[in-house]
């Protein structure tokens, strides 16, 4: 009590609700028992320790075999059979225009989808309807994408076993995270903000691509680099709608033949000569790179654009 | 909230101007995409599915408590394979929800922002971590180890999947938790600690219990990413369908069994490959009923469930 | 609104790009992975000292892999197994016919740990016992195949049900296709094998030769008598003469490449395939095959020359102990 009290006197004019209570809670907290609570925390501790020693030794392990074969004429080879000569360009490249397309189908559909949902949909049986379908399809396994994207891109569509036809099977696969991580940041922004545009005569869409959308650029980015580096992962969809895993050439249109780094893994982790052994784990490094790239680039952008937006 | 913001917009319900009117169009067709997906899954399934159980009867296929279309002596019967579904994924949501949830707990409650800001996107990195890395992973080292501790275990198990898959899944069970322990409103946690809770106390008879919607959803979105997970298990489980609960011995998941099949080496358009749509059937069902059943503690969330 | 016009245009820019990309000269290449190592050899090797024609190889699985081929997806399939009915159906259905052209051996070997020091050889007969679907949960101990070896647990491992090495293997020892035990550790991965039988001493198993060839000093070979003395007496290790000279039986097995007539008629496909009969012998070595007699490789050119059709092996699937040479031979001989 004395605590408030004298914070109270003490700044009149700042004491405000929330610091108040934040002043409350602290001096509440600061008197309860430190045994269990001090117990608990090394528990929660030793909880989130425990997985990231694991990806240590995962890292860790990979890195000890790989090392022999880093270097930069594994990054700019093309396969072959003899190991030491082996490289993964043209895996590298197709994963990453993988991406760079999947990203460019994913974003405007899944944003379209969330913004639809957040703001123009009235609760009704379309809207539950999809929703569900959204949290449904995000459990589907990713080979029944792969079995559909066979079916629906590469032949009924003509796209052929095209890099089209990869990015179109992973953007769908990528849907679900990219329309909830879009509501989420769509929910995050305060309605009073949308609602001073309808005051200030602005209509539906202006105030989302002039004000909404500005704001919540941060989370969806977010959302979709973070799907994006699950997706640089996927081997079985992309083995199904034809991805291959010989090819001596970088793609070079959108109806090109392609592989990606995942696929080339899996092939030469199950080829008898060591040396592949040694390949594959220089590719599974070369990918957690690429994953830790792409989700420090998230971060990046999260903390970089939110400072940017004040209000 | 729903009926406020309806409320609030009443007025903008019908746009007069076309150029609304057609982004209004465009984003309705961005939403339907989903459910055209869906329908497109259902179709390409269901073809032969329905081929599938014009040679097996359903009866057959629940009843038979054998899996082996590979073989000379063939058997229908799932069971087995939804006793390896079964099997990993309970081990993957007991490792995870235990782990996730203290996560979560101390992420929102005891953590400083700094603490926050490296171990939130450290654990994200969690859920990236490639699945066939994943496999190998578990099939080279976690299985080995766990070898020297369990009495039994043999090369593949269902054990050393289901622990690394828990781990896979953490990062969404933490992160979602995090986000239903966050949404509680402070005055219910105020309201505790005025009547003498300890710190500890509150967050374990107030706030989680009534964060509980919030959690329930993240274990049953993070159930069914285990359970529609493909490769962990198709490199570490085994290939083996066995009606098991023992997690030491080689099994077979419904999404290893496809994998193993439709890159392999069956013949496309007989009854051993439509094996694969009648499988990826069930799980699609199966995963539909889980989501539906979050979907409905979702919604209590929302309607005000939180007290 | 400007915006959503640019995207707008943007997007059928993009669509339309697809379209309108020549496609350079393309060879297509998909099935099984078994092969999959011999056709990268040949591609590696053909675009290196030509460099006229792109080729890609995928590993869809040789089923996939007909499923494309008989959709006029791919130009060639790889194939660990001659075809089977379904897929000549199929590619009737899709009016595509093949040349079945031969292009390597692939020997199947039986493996056990090095501290194995009682099974120094095997009979057929002693495998189609401990492998046979009867044998399951009764043939568990080593003196059961044979009453002189030790009276102590056997750990079997196998390759995946869905291979064509089981098929292959299952046919040939057995009797009768995808008919074996269900309790033993499977994998379509073969270093998996590997690595299971060098880590357990009762452990007994059967893959490649490759995968052996590459683990020497990790694992130990049993040789295999046949019973049939035509074709060398006793038991017999798998190596490139053996297997080559028939004289290891039955475990050898051939692998295919089926080439589609109609894609033969392009020069990229037809300059592909002579090349791969020419220089198969040198490359197949290379990535652990074996290369099958010269004459196979000249017949199987001459089958191509003459745009020969349809299978050997009546598309019925694997047959055992046929020499792809006599084969050959006979269907050069048959009128068209």
């Amino acid at each position: 009590m004395t605590t408030t009290a004298g914070t109270r006197e003490a700044a009149p004019g700042a004491a405000s609700l929330p610091s108040l209570a934040g002043g409350l809670s602290k001096s509440l907290t600061e008197r309860t028992s430190v045994g269990p609570e001090r117990a608990f925390k090394a528990i929660c501790l030793l909880a989130i320790g425990l997985p990231l020693l694991l990806l240590l030794a995962l890292f860790g392990g990979a890195l000890i075999q790989a090392w022999p074969r880093l270097g930069w004429d594994f990054l700019t080879s093309y396969p072959s059979r003899s190991p030491d000569l082996a490289g993964i360009l043209p895996a590298l490249a197709g994963s990453t225009y993988l991406m760079a397309l999947t990203a460019a189908m994913a974003i405007p559909v899944g944003l379209g989808a969330a913004i639809y949902l957040e703001e123009y949909a009235r609760p009704g049986r379309i809207t539950s309807l999809i929703e569900v379908n959204i949290s449904n399809l995000a459990g589907v396994p990713s080979i029944i994408y792969g079995l559909l994207g066979l079916e629906l891109f590469v032949r009924v569509m003509r796209f052929d076993r095209s890099l089209l036809a990869g990015a179109a099977t992973l953007a769908l696969l990528l849907l679900p995270m990219v329309i909830m991580a879009s509501r989420e940041a769509l929910r995050a922004v305060p309605r009073s903000l949308r609602e001073a545009c309808f005051a200030l005569g602005a209509d539906r869409w202006q105030t989302l691509w002039r004000v909404v959308l500005p704001m919540c650029m941060p989370g969806v980015l977010t959302g979709i680099i973070l799907s994006l580096a699950r997706a640089i992962g996927e081997t079985a969809p992309l083995i199904t709608i034809g991805a291959l895993t010989y090819v001596a050439f970088l793609p070079d249109s959108l109806s090109s033949p392609f592989t990606a780094l995942p696929i080339q893994i899996f092939n030469w982790v199950s080829r008898p000569q060591p040396g592949f052994h040694v390949n594959a784990a220089a590719g599974i490094i070369v990918l957690l790179v690429l994953m830790l790239l792409m989700n420090g680039g998230a971060i990046w952008l999260r903390t970089r654009l939110q400072r940017r937006i004040y209000w | 909230m729903r009926a406020h913001r309806t409320a609030v917009y009443a007025s903008l319900e019908t746009p007069r101007a076309l150029s609304e009117r057609l982004v209004a169009a465009f984003l309705l067709a961005c939403g339907l995409v989903s459910v055209v997906t869906t329908a497109g899954i259902v179709i390409v399934l269901l073809r032969e599915a329905l081929g599938f159980f014009r040679e097996v009867s359903l009866a057959d296929f629940l009843g038979d408590r054998e899996w082996t279309p590979l073989f000379a002596d063939k058997h229908f019967g799932i069971w087995p394979l939804l006793s390896g579904t079964l099997l990993t994924t309970v081990i993957a949501v007991v490792v995870a929800v235990p782990l996730g949830l203290l996560a979560a707990m101390y992420l929102s409650e005891f953590a400083s922002s700094m603490a926050r800001r490296i171990l939130k996107p450290v654990l994200e990195v969690l859920a990236g971590v490639p699945t066939v890395v994943y496999g190998y992973f578990a099939l080279m080292f976690v299985t080995p180890v766990l070898q020297k501790v369990v009495p039994g275990l043999a090369g593949f198990n269902a054990l050393g999947p289901g622990i690394v898959m828990g781990i896979m899944i953490l990062p969404i069970v933490a992160s979602l938790s995090e986000d239903a322990i966050f949404a509680v409103p402070p005055s219910l946690r105020e309201g505790a600690y005025a009547l003498g809770g300890t710190k500890l106390g509150t967050v374990f008879r107030v706030v989680l219990p009534s964060a509980f919607s919030g959690i329930a959803a993240s274990v049953i979105l993070g159930l069914s990413r285990a359970i529609g997970e493909t490769m962990i298990v198709a490199i570490a489980a085994g290939q083996q369908p066995r009606l098991t609960l023992d997690p030491r011995v080689p099994v077979e998941t419904m999404t290893a069994y496809i994998v193993q099949v439709s890159l392999g080496d069956t013949p496309t358009g007989t009854l051993e490959y439509r094996t694969i749509f009648a499988v990826g059937l069930s799980l699609f069902v199966m995963t539909l009923a889980l989501n539906l059943v979050s979907h409905r503690l979702r919604q209590r969330v929302l309607k005000g469930g939180a007290q | 609104m400007n915006r959503t016009i640019e995207f707008a245009v943007l997007c059928a820019a993009l669509v339309l790009a697809t379209g309108c990309t020549k496609q350079a000269s393309l060879v297509k290449v998909d099935g099984s992975s078994t092969v999959f190592p011999i056709t990268e050899a040949v591609a590696e090797q053909f675009q290196k000292t030509t460099g006229s024609a792109r080729v890609t190889v995928g590993i869809s699985g040789t089923g996939g892999g007909f499923q494309k081929f008989c959709r006029g997806e791919t130009d060639i399939s790889d194939a660990s197994r001659p075809i089977k009915p379904t897929e000549v159906e199929a590619c009737r259905n899709g009016r595509v016919e093949y040349v079945e052209v031969p292009v390597a051996y692939d020997g199947i070997s039986i493996v056990v740990n090095p501290r194995n020091t009682w099974a120094n050889d095997i009979t057929v007969e002693e495998l189609r016992r401990l492998w046979r679907p009867e044998a399951q949960g009764r043939v568990t101990r080593w003196n059961h195949i044979r009453p002189s070896w030790p009276d102590r647990e056997i750990h079997l491992f196998g390759a995946g049900v869905d291979s064509g090495t089981y098929d292959y293997f299952t046919e040939a020892i057995v009797g009768t296709e995808h008919s074996s035990r269900g309790d033993f550790t499977s994998s379509e991965d073969d270093n998996v094998l590997v690595q299971g039988i060098a880590s357990d001493e009762l452990a007994l198993g059967f893959f490649g030769l490759a995968y052996y060839e590459e683990n020497r000093s990790r694992l130990k070979v049993v040789p295999v008598d046949d019973g049939k003395p035509e074709n060398g007496a006793g038991p017999i290790a798998p190596s490139v003469e053996t297997v080559r000279n028939g004289t290891y039986q039955p475990l050898a097995r051939p692998i295919f490449i089926y080439v589609s007539k109609r894609a033969l008629d392009r020069s990229e496909v037809s300059s592909f395939v002579r090349f791969y009969l020419e220089n198969a012998r040198h490359l197949v070595g290379e990535v652990g095959y074996i290369p099958l007699p010269e004459r196979a490789y000249t017949l199987g050119r001459e089958r191509v020359d003459a745009r020969r059709t349809g299978s050997m092996f009546g598309g019925r699937g694997s047959q055992v102990g046929v020499s792809i040479e006599s084969l050959l031979e006979r269907a050069a001989e048959t009128p068209r």
